[in-house]
């Protein structure tokens, strides 16, 4: 990365640790896509550096662990913005078997398929079973309940989840929380989590300690994006309105196939990129429909999520990595602080 | 549309269907139309087109999905609803009864319509 945008980001960082957190600058950070940062939350401070630094080297060490999010596989989509999805989430697949660290598990933040058909669950079933890391967690997109309720969902990807595949679970001492978002939507709305699951989650955070790191993740962002494209949930405020009162809280969403990252008080929000094709920056496009980039292009704007946890300081830090080399990414897309 | 150019439209129905059916191409002006027998509804950038169509009951609506993304057509009130319809499919529905008839796309519930049926 050129020496002038880490100037910017450390020019950043420097406000951010003057005045906690600086909403401009963050917001300008916003639509990077593929260039690669390392977020790290530290007490509710984040604390960022460049990907091609390298911060993951060093994790897995200790009590540490890292996980990966990978999210919108779309199983079976087959236009031109990407008519070979399951190669490209092979690739995916590659890459996180390649990372320096072997990741614990892998997060899927749902559209596993184009249709729910069972052809192309199957299909995702295949792939990732090459993945080295074998636990794989799911939420559902609403790709994935299309012509069932998500019935084929439930049994396939969300055995002994609550209602329609929500569930917690704890490892080595952070608290994740699955999310479904993308159930029973209301005309004109947008994502929705719906009153049982909301009652649901403020019971499940309950009793907790507030210094136990919380990683939420669903599908649509929980946090209002682009309403005009549905892109947030309705009731996100009431869910996050349960952790508040935690020190480190994490929130990692897929659906609009692009990095987008915002920090509120403790709470950090992240979107993925997608494994299949990208999508506009909001309003950028008459929709969000799949966009079309250059053959060469695909694999800079398409990838993986890493994130690493170390347990001195109780942090989390996310590493988003395209498919492509990062060096050519990092350069091919021109996005960068600034560029939002 | 006034209530006198509805009675005029109810009762010059008849005659402008023969007519056009004897002349074979259209000549009324776009005010003296009566709502087509039937219509169809493109979806297009993640929107209905159009948003609102009028059609007289027994017509046939027709929606069909130009978007690379999948959509469903579903009736707010419970009274239809499309399975999923990838590219190029479509999906129609007869409309028997007078009333309004709201709809959206269970997949991305921003996408909303109505039916119109006189």
């Amino acid at each position: 990365m050129p020496d002038k945008k880490q100037d910017l980001i450390d020019q950043q960082l420097q406000d951010l640790n003057n005045d906690g957190v600086d909403r401009r600058g963050f917001l300008k950070c916003m639509a990077w896509a593929g260039t690669g940062l390392v977020w790290t939350m530290s007490g509710g401070i984040p604390v960022s550096r460049a990907f091609a630094k390298g911060y993951g080297k060093d994790a897995g060490k200790g009590g540490d662990f890292s996980f990966v999010q990978i999210s919108d596989s779309h199983i079976g989509f087959n236009k031109p913005a990407n008519p070979d999805v399951t190669a490209t989430l092979q690739t995916a697949i590659n890459k996180i078997n390649a990372l320096p660290h072997k990741p614990d598990f892998i997060i899927h933040t749902g559209d596993l398929s184009q249709l729910s058909k069972p052809s192309e669950f199957d299909t995702l079933d295949q792939a990732l079973k090459g993945a080295s890391a074998k636990q794989i967690y799911f939420v559902p997109g609403e790709h994935d309940m299309l012509s069932d309720n998500g019935e084929q969902y439930l049994q396939r990807y969300g055995k002994g989840t609550k209602g329609t595949g929500w569930y917690s679970f704890d490892h080595k001492g952070v608290h994740f929380v699955g999310l479904v978002n993308v159930a029973n939507l209301k005309a004109g709305g947008m994502g929705s989590l719906g009153h049982e699951q909301l009652e649901w989650l403020e019971g499940d955070l309950k009793g907790r300690s507030a210094s136990t790191p919380i990683v939420l993740f669903a599908h649509i962002p929980l946090w209002t994006i682009y309403p005009e494209w549905g892109w947030g949930t309705d009731d996100s405020e009431q869910a996050l309105s349960y952790v508040k009162r935690f020190g480190s809280v994490t929130v990692l969403n897929g659906h609009i196939h692009q990095i987008m990252q915002k920090v509120e008080g403790k709470v950090s929000f992240h979107t993925a990129m997608s494994t299949a094709f990208p999508q506009p920056a909001p309003g950028k496009a008459p929709s969000a429909g799949p966009m079309k980039v250059p053959a060469d292009q695909l694999q800079g704007v398409l990838g993986i999520t890493d994130v690493n946890y170390v347990v001195s300081g109780r942090s989390l830090a996310v590493v988003d990595s395209p498919l492509a080399d990062s060096g050519s990414s990092a350069s091919g897309n021109g996005a960068g602080p600034g560029a939002s | 549309m006034t209530r006198r150019n509805v009675w005029v439209a109810g009762f010059a129905m008849p005659v402008m269907i023969m007519l056009l059916l004897l002349a074979g191409s259209s000549s009324v002006t776009a005010a003296d139309q009566p709502p087509a027998a039937n219509a169809e509804v493109k979806i297009d950038n993640f929107s209905f087109g159009p948003q609102t169509v009028t059609v007289p009951v027994g017509a046939t609506v027709t929606w069909t999905n130009h978007d690379d993304i999948p959509h469903t057509v579903v009736s707010t009130d419970g009274v239809f609803k499309s399975k999923v319809r990838d590219t190029d499919e479509t999906f129609s529905y007869t409309f028997t009864k007078a009333g309004t008839y709201p709809y959206y796309c269970t997949i991305h519930p921003k996408m909303t319509g109505k039916v119109v049926v006189q």
